[in-house]
C-alpha cells in the first residue's frame, strides 16, 4: 500500500470548514494552556496540529472533543457547538487519545462491540462494519484474542478501527503512532489516508514525526505557547521559513530550547501504565 | 438500556475470566471462617451464646459482598487510569446509564462472590433455617451490595490516585467490617462502640442476613430493610453525582 500524495485529495476539499475555533482560551490556574487560538480545519482534509510537549494540542483537542470545556472563544464542530451540543458533536466525532482507552481485559471484537452500542450503532451495522474495519486493519484474525496480548501497534490499529465504527465526520488522532515502529506507522497512515479519500472523514491529527505530517497532511497549523505561529501546506511552511524540511521550519518556528511539561500525578500514572503494558 | 446491559455484562464477563483473582479473594473470608468460626467456637458456647459459626457465617458472607463491592471502587480507579474509562465517557450516552451500568455490574459480582462464600460456609457446616430463608436472605445480599458499589463508585469517582484506595480499605472499609457486628453480638457494648456500629450501615446488613438465615436479629428484618434502603438511595444519588462531575 502506498500513501497518498496530499494534492490528490485536495480537488475533493470543499470550503466548508468542518471545525471553527475563535478566539479560544483555555487556562488551569494560572497557566494560559491555549492562548486565543483561532483556525479552521476543513470537510474531508487531513490537518496536522504540530507543537512541542504542552505547547497545547492535547488540551485543544480535549475541547473539540466536548470532555473539557473553554474559558473562552468560540468552537464549532459540523456547525454544533462542543460545549452545548455535547451529545450531537459526539456522535460526530471518532477520537483516539494519546492514552489508550481500551479495555485490555476484553478481545478486540467485545471492544468494537461495546463502542458500537455506546454510539447506537444498529446490531447489523456494527457486525458487518466491525468486519470491515477489522479487516482492514489486519486484526480480524485476532478479533477473538485479548487485547492484553496485543502489540503496541496492534492496539493502535484496533483503537483507530474502534473510532472509526461509527461512521464519524472527524476522527481525532492524538499522537497515534507514539512508540511505533516505522512499518507500523507506515501501515497505519495507509490505511487512515485510504479512508479519509474513500469515506471523505476529515482527520485531525497530532504529531511529533514531522515526516509523518509532511507526508499525510494536506495542512498543517503549528502551535506553540499556546499561540498558533503558523498555518498553511507544508510546502508553503517550508517556503515561509526558508527552511529545506518541515523538521526545520518546525524548529525555526518554535525554537529549539527543551520543553518540559508539568509532571502532575495524572502523567506519572501515564508513565507507569506504559510501563505495564510493555 | 443497551448500554446499562453492556457495560453490566463487561464486568460479568472481566469477572467469570479472572479465575485467580476468584480462587485468591476467597482467602480472607475463608480464614475468618476457619480461624475464628472454630477458633472462638468454644468460648462462644461457653457464653451460652449457641454455634458461633451459625453466627459469624452470615458475618462473612456480608464481609464477602463489602469488600468485593468495594474493590469495583478500584476497577474504576484502573479503568480510568488505564484509559477505557475515558472511551464511555466521551461516548454519546447520558453519563448516568454509564454509572448504573457499572454499579450494577459491581453489585452483580460482589453478589456473585457472596453466593460462592455461601456455599463454603454450608459447606463448613453452617445451616440456614429453610431454603426460604435463604432466598429472603440474598434479597439482603443483594441490597448490600448495591449500597456498597455505589459508595465504590462515589469513592472511585473522587480519588484521583491509586494510593488514595490504601486508606480507604485501611480507614473506611475495615472499620466498617470491625464495627458491623459480623463478629461479634451487638448486645452489651460500651456505649461508644454501640454508637459507631449504629452508624455503619453494613450493621444492618449482617443483622438483615443473620435475621433472614438464622432467625436471630439485633434490629428487626423490616428495620434492617428499611435503613438499607435509604442508605442505598442516597448513596446511589451520591454516586451518580460524584460520576458526573469527572474529569477526563
Amino acid at each position: 500500500m502506498r500513501v497518498q500524495s496530499p494534492s490528490a485529495t485536495l480537488s475533493r476539499l470543499g470550503d466548508y470548514p468542518i471545525i471553527r475555533v475563535q478566539h479560544l482560551v483555555r487556562t488551569f490556574g494560572s497557566l494560559t494552556a491555549v492562548n486565543d487560538v483561532t483556525f479552521e480545519v476543513r470537510k474531508g482534509e487531513t490537518f496536522a496540529f504540530l507543537g512541542p510537549n504542552g505547547a497545547g494540542k492535547t488540551t485543544t483537542i480535549k475541547m473539540l472533543t466536548t470532555v473539557l470545556r473553554p474559558t473562552s472563544g468560540s468552537l464549532e464542530l459540523d456547525g454544533l457547538n462542543p460545549v452545548t451540543d455535547s451529545t450531537e458533536v459526539r456522535k460526530r466525532i471518532g477520537v483516539v487519545f494519546q492514552d489508550p482507552s481500551l479495555d485490555s481485559e476484553l478481545t478486540a471484537w467485545e471492544n468494537v462491540d461495546i463502542h458500537g452500542v455506546l454510539y447506537h450503532v444498529p446490531r447489523q451495522v456494527r457486525q458487518e462494519r466491525g468486519e470491515v474495519l477489522l479487516k482492514l486493519f489486519e486484526l480480524w484474525d485476532r478479533r477473538d484474542d485479548l487485547v492484553k496480548t496485543f502489540s503496541g501497534g496492534m492496539r493502535r490499529r484496533l483503537e483507530i478501527a474502534r473510532g472509526l465504527l461509527h461512521t464519524p465526520k472527524v476522527l481525532f488522532l492524538d499522537e497515534p503512532t507514539l512508540g511505533l515502529d516505522p512499518q507500523s506507522r507506515n501501515q497505519m497512515w495507509s490505511i487512515v489516508k485510504n479512508l479519509n479519500a474513500s469515506e471523505g472523514v476529515t482527520v485531525f491529527l497530532t504529531t511529533h514525526y514531522m515526516d509523518e505530517a509532511d507526508r499525510v497532511a494536506d495542512r498543517i497549523a503549528v502551535i506553540d505557547h499556546g499561540k498558533i505561529v503558523a498555518t498553511g501546506s507544508a510546502a508553503e511552511l517550508k517556503q515561509q521559513t526558508g527552511t529545506e524540511s518541515l523538521e526545520a521550519a518546525f524548529l525555526k518556528l518554535t525554537g529549539t530550547t527543551i520543553r518540559d511539561e508539568a509532571f502532575s500525578a495524572q502523567d506519572q500514572i501515564r508513565q507507569v501504565s506504559r510501563v505495564w503494558r510493555k | 438500556m443497551s448500554v446499562i446491559y453492556i457495560l453490566w455484562l463487561r464486568e460479568l464477563k472481566k469477572y467469570l475470566r479472572s479465575k485467580p483473582q476468584i480462587v485468591a479473594s476467597l482467602g480472607t473470608p475463608l480464614m475468618y471462617l476457619g480461624v475464628l468460626g472454630f477458633g472462638l467456637g468454644p468460648v462462644f458456647r461457653r457464653a451460652g451464646e449457641g454455634s458461633y459459626l451459625q453466627f459469624v457465617a452470615p458475618g462473612v458472607i456480608g464481609m464477602t459482598v463489602l469488600f468485593t463491592a468495594m474493590f469495583s471502587g478500584i476497577a474504576m480507579l484502573w479503568d480510568r487510569q488505564f484509559g477505557f474509562l475515558k472511551e464511555t465517557l466521551v461516548a454519546p450516552v447520558p453519563r448516568i446509564q454509564i454509572m448504573i451500568g457499572r454499579t450494577l455490574g459491581g453489585a452483580s459480582v460482589a453478589v456473585l462472590q457472596g453466593t460462592i462464600i455461601f456455599a463454603v460456609t454450608l459447606i463448613a457446616g453452617f445451616r440456614p433455617a429453610s431454603v426460604l430463608a435463604v432466598l429472603l436472605a440474598f434479597v439482603l445480599i443483594m441490597l448490600i451490595a448495591v449500597v456498597f458499589s455505589a459508595l465504590a463508585t462515589a469513592i472511585g469517582s473522587t480519588l484521583k490516585e491509586m494510593a488514595g484506595f490504601q486508606m480507604v480499605m485501611n480507614f473506611l472499609v475495615m472499620p466498617m467490617w470491625f464495627l458491623s457486628g459480623a463478629l461479634y453480638p451487638l448486645q452489651g457494648l460500651p456505649t461508644p462502640l454501640a454508637v459507631l456500629t449504629r452508624i455503619d450501615p453494613l450493621t444492618y446488613g449482617i443483622d438483615g442476613v443473620r435475621g433472614t438465615m438464622v432467625g436471630t436479629s439485633h434490629f428487626g428484618v423490616p428495620l434492617d430493610v428499611s435503613i438499607l434502603l435509604g442508605v442505598g438511595v442516597v448513596f446511589v444519588i451520591i454516586g451518580a453525582w460524584r460520576f458526573s462531575k469527572l474529569e477526563v
